[in-house]
């Protein structure tokens, strides 16, 4: 049995609720984001201020944590239902931590990244 | 009754014990809630599965198995998320080269690059039409609509048909 020490609110319920409060700001950040590219057509100036605008920077930013979280659960699901000693055999416990390592790394980078590209 | 449940569902089952492991309590409960939704009650289940042999072959291998067409769905939704891992890198870069100045802000605009740089942005975007549709029927189902057999594999038509027209439409609108 894989131990859910890893997973990211401790318990599989805690997980699914925020697998989908995530999915909801992320559906209504790809909508908005949508509807702005394709109903608006943005020139530079109007895309710049945009991004600027502080209500536009706390809805990035909740979109961006919500990448993270959801990313993580995501990855965690994945991994621990093919990463296991079942299909990979002894050294899947190395294998599957190795690769959760490099996912929180990677979903840590886009989180710092994405607030670097949002205030430079 | 128990032995027509795929072994695609005996997968989905292990899932929830796993998601469970933590908590026996929630375990049973879970485990009650399942039983408890299809049709025979909960005694006339268990007597079923006291009387089927314990060293029958468990057969749990994926690529033997004939998938439902909710399985493929599902399948790609887990597909189409980990290349959206990825995909997030890319959908960021097109962020700062589109904020970072005038010039580039146009080239994206007019869909300037190679034949490669627009295919795997036409693969990430349509990995994220995909997930997003998928994760629509999701939230959808969450709500209790479409929680049948039928409602499953009509949900997951629906899932495919809209997301080929959507993906379609973007690469129209790429190319």
């Amino acid at each position: 049995m894989v131990t859910s020490v890893t997973n990211l609110g401790r318990s599989g319920l805690s997980d699914w609720l925020i697998q989908r409060v995530s999915a909801v700001v992320l559906l209504a950040y790809v909508i908005f984001l949508s509807y702005v590219l394709l109903a608006c057509s943005p020139d530079y100036q109007e895309w710049k201020a945009l991004f600027e605008n502080t209500c536009m920077r706390i809805f990035s930013v909740a979109a961006l944590l919500a990448i993270a979280m959801h990313a993580w659960i995501g990855l965690w699901s994945v991994s621990t239902d093919y990463l296991t000693e079942r299909t990979l055999g002894g050294k899947a416990t190395l294998l599957r931590l190795s690769f959760q390592a490099i996912s929180a790394a990677v979903l840590f980078t886009y989180v710092v990244w994405g607030i670097q590209i949002l205030w430079s | 009754m128990f032995q027509k449940v795929s072994a695609y569902n005996s997968a989905r089952i292990l899932n929830l014990l796993k998601c469970f492991n933590s908590n026996n309590k929630q375990i049973i409960s879970c485990l009650e809630c399942l039983f408890t939704s299809f049709e025979p009650p909960l005694g006339a289940m268990t007597s079923v599965i006291k009387t089927v042999n314990d060293k029958r072959p468990v057969n749990l291998d994926i690529g033997s198995i004939d998938l439902p067409i909710t399985a493929y769905v599902s399948i790609l939704h887990r597909i189409s998320g980990v290349i959206l891992v990825a995909g997030v890198a890319v959908l960021l870069w097109i962020l700062d080269a589109s904020l970072s100045s005038e010039e580039s802000f146009n080239a994206i605009k007019a869909g300037a690059g190679s034949f490669l740089c627009k295919l795997i942005v036409w693969a990430v975007l349509s990995a994220l039409i995909y997930h997003t549709v998928a994760g629509v029927k999701h939230l959808i189902m969450d709500l209790g609509i479409g929680e049948s057999f039928e409602g499953g594999v009509a949900g997951s038509k629906i899932v495919i048909a809209v997301s080929v027209v959507l993906i379609a439409l973007l690469g129209v609108c790429i190319w």
